[in-house]
């Protein structure tokens, strides 16, 4: 699969990003032999080999949509780097899924959105607990990062800020 | 009504900017017109037959005088003189051009409006019934309800790409005003053997293609737990539903695919984590929120004022419109009023910019500033004195909303078919003006009673047609217009569909076939029986016996 040489690394608990090269790559399917470093592996392929990956903090998973947090579970918490593919951005399980793997799993990791990610989505992405983007190539990555911020506050409470705006406002 | 605080201003603000940048980007071939599309559409801002069509957002149908203004304002500034109302409450401008499209978002947001979430597959504006607040029959007043509601279904970051669009409607009274039972959610107000108020959870209900009244999910649920509830059926569905098939991908879809029993489980389940986590209600936010839907500072009135009722003995025709178009108070010495929006050769719910400046100064004399818009596409003063209804029927006839025909035959819903919207098959408001053209004894119209004809141009159901007593459908058939006819359908809590009576129809021959449809319900009609009332009596068979009798219809 395609590497894109860029992406926008987001440090969540100050809220600055930079734009950082790309070491990771993402491939449709793993092979027999060892598993090279960077490599983020589909994760039906990764819960096969279970076992002999879930020490290598240098091996990644990649959740296609329809992929489920659940299977994962909370060997979620040991890993340090989960992609999510959004094949269109108006393919929204992603959401849920990054939701899911913070909120319920237990990830700390690098959690990356990967596939038609661009401005537009950058702010619902972050508030779902994403903090690494591989913009794609063709969109200017510097201009997607201000999609970041596209809003200052948040009505609900999700993965960047758990509580509602209501529980806030009235304090 | 509601009022912004900063925190809310904020984020309207924010969004004008971000539509501002968005269409820029669109218009300088950054943003292709396919990733424009979606983004768009989340602003209400559709690309139409013959010029771009903007959506209002007013959330809950209500309006404040000043937001009225504003309306006529944005129709005389930036379209032809007028808006249109429609079945969701919202106001569409049919003639803005896509670069002025960001003004009007700042010009809406100054006086606390917005376009967010009034299309796309997202959480649309929640809503409810138009006597809110002022039913005689109220359980609790939804709108703080409502309002909370929009809240949290605003830029709701994991639901912000659902697999296809996501109707909530919420109900408070005995009545359900707000066709609760064909929403992807339906909300009822009740009260538990204790005394507590809670929801009964419908889901899966809905129009269009594959109409299907909606399953109980949940009988009672505590209302701090409203927002958790509500995010464990939109994360079932967000994750679950289909999105290979446009057509397949309603929430109504999967739960009748998983069963309601099933769906009910997976929500269940989905729901035991996240229940008493953070977004449960809070007191204080509820009373908040309550705050806001005070009652006004009505007067102690007697309940009936004696001069109104001489009027009303005396003036025939303010009898009849206060029949038909006054609706009963909570509040002694106070009724609410309905503007009809349904004067014959008018499309049913347009409104100019002088009727709207009006209608706001009607608002501001005589019902306490404030104005609603009701899913049958009226506008209604809901707080209106016994005393001064005189006055305002005399206003409203000035301005051509006082036609006295609420809830009869020539309140026809019509969505704005094809006229104006890309995916109509055929018209819907020429259809609406040659059936009441038919229909122009006022008299004869009154003494019909009751009669909802709902008219839509396609499939996509925007004029509730299968909820009309009679609707009327728009079809395509090898590239002309076409209309298929259905009897016996019906909104509130006995919620069904109708049935289709047969072959269709050409254009010009529908009003006749309504006019068939009324001598038949009347030949069998007993003293004062509704059409409804008749038609479950007797049947669809005399009314198909009567129209195709003759070679009329064709395949
Ligand atoms: S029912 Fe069809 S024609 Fe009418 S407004 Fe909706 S989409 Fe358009």
């Amino acid at each position: 699969m395609v590497k894109t040489p860029h992406i926008v690394k987001l440090d969540r608990s100050s809220g600055q990003y930079e734009v950082i090269a790309n070491h990771w790559l993402r491939v449709a399917e793993g092979c027999d032999d060892a598993i090279p470093a960077h490599t983020l592996l589909p994760l039906k392929e990764w819960l096969e080999r279970r076992d002999e990956l879930l020490d290598r903090a240098d091996v990644g998973i990649w959740f296609a949509p329809d992929d489920e947090p659940e299977a994962l579970g909370a060997d979620a918490a040991r890993l340090s780097m989960i992609a999510v593919d959004f094949p269109a951005f108006t393919d929204g399980r992603g959401f849920s899924i990054g939701r899911l793997l913070r909120e319920r799993y237990g990830f700390e990791g690098e959690l990356r959105a990967v596939g038609d990610v661009f401005k537009d989505t950058m702010y619902y992405l972050k508030r779902c607990g994403f903090d690494a983007f591989e913009v794609r190539a063709d969109k200017d990555v510097h201009e997607a990062a201000k999609g970041l911020n596209d809003f200052s506050d948040a009505y609900q409470g999700a993965v960047d800020q758990p509580l509602p705006l209501f529980r806030r406002r009235s304090a | 009504m509601y009022i912004y605080d900063d925190y809310d201003q904020q984020i309207v603000d924010q969004r004008v900017a971000q539509f501002r940048d968005q269409t820029q980007r669109f218009l300088s071939g950054e943003l292709s017109g396919e990733e424009f599309r979606p983004l768009r559409l989340q602003n209400g801002l559709y690309i139409q037959r013959y010029a771009p069509m903007l959506r209002v957002a007013i959330p809950y149908g209500h309006l404040r005088s000043d937001q009225v203004r504003a309306l006529a304002e944005i129709a005389r500034k930036y379209d032809r003189g007028y808006g249109h109302f429609t079945t969701r409450q919202n106001i569409q401008y049919n003639w803005p051009t896509l670069e002025s499209v960001p003004d009007i978002l700042a010009d809406l947001a100054k006086v606390q409006m917005h376009a967010v979430q009034t299309s796309g597959n997202c959480v649309r504006n929640t809503t409810t019934d138009q006597f809110a607040g002022v039913a005689h029959d109220e359980i609790i007043d939804p709108r703080p309800w409502c309002e909370i509601i929009r809240q949290w279904s605003t830029f709701h970051p994991e639901f912000a790409h659902l697999p296809r669009k996501f109707k909530i409607a919420v109900c408070g009274s005995v009545e359900d005003r707000a066709a609760t039972w064909v929403h992807d959610i339906g909300l009822h107000v009740v009260r538990n053997a204790a005394g507590e108020v809670g929801f009964k959870v419908i889901v899966g209900g809905g129009l269009g293609r594959t109409p299907i009244v909606g399953a109980v999910i949940r009988e009672f649920l505590p209302t701090v737990h409203l927002l958790s509830y509500l995010d464990a059926i939109l994360r079932v569905y967000n994750r679950y539903g289909r999105r290979d098939n446009k057509y397949k991908a309603r929430i109504k879809i999967l739960v009748k695919a998983m069963t309601p029993a099933a769906f009910a489980a997976k929500v269940e389940a989905e729901w035991a984590h996240l229940k008493d986590g953070p977004m449960t209600l809070t007191g204080a936010e509820i009373e908040r929120m309550a705050g806001f839907f005070t009652m006004p500072a009505y007067e102690a009135l007697p309940a009936e004022d004696a001069e109104f009722l001489r009027l009303r003995t005396e003036n025939k025709a303010f009898a009849r419109w206060v029949e038909r178009n006054v609706f009963k108070h909570k509040q002694p010495g106070y009724a609410a009023v309905t503007l009809s929006l349904k004067a014959t050769g008018i499309a049913p719910g347009d409104a100019t910019d002088k009727q709207l400046d009006g209608v706001a100064d009607l608002a501001d004399r005589y019902s306490f500033g404030e104005v609603r818009v009701s899913h049958e596409q009226n506008l209604i003063l809901a707080d209106v004195k016994q005393s001064d209804l005189f006055k305002v029927w005399e206003a409203a006839k000035a301005l051509g909303f006082a036609t006295p025909n609420i809830g009869l035959l020539t309140d026809i819903i019509a969505c704005p078919g094809g006229d104006f919207c890309d995916l109509a098959n055929a018209k819907s408001i020429p259809i609406a003006e040659g059936i009441q053209r038919v229909f122009d004894d006022q008299d004869y119209l009154f003494d019909l009673g009751e009669i909802d004809l709902n008219i839509s141009g396609c499939m996509n159901s925007c004029g509730h047609h299968h909820v009309g007593h009679i609707g009327i459908l728009g079809v395509d058939k090898s590239g002309s217009e076409w209309y298929q006819v259905s009897l016996g359908g019906r909104q509130g809590h006995d919620a069904s569909l109708g049935k289709v009576i047969g072959p269709s129809f050409a254009q010009d021959d529908v009003p006749g076939v309504v006019k068939q449809i009324i001598d038949v319900f009347v030949e069998h009609r007993q003293g004062d029986e509704r059409f409804l009332d008749v038609f479950d009596r007797v049947g669809i068979e005399p009314f198909k016996a009567r129209i195709y009798q003759k070679e009329r219809a064709h395949g």
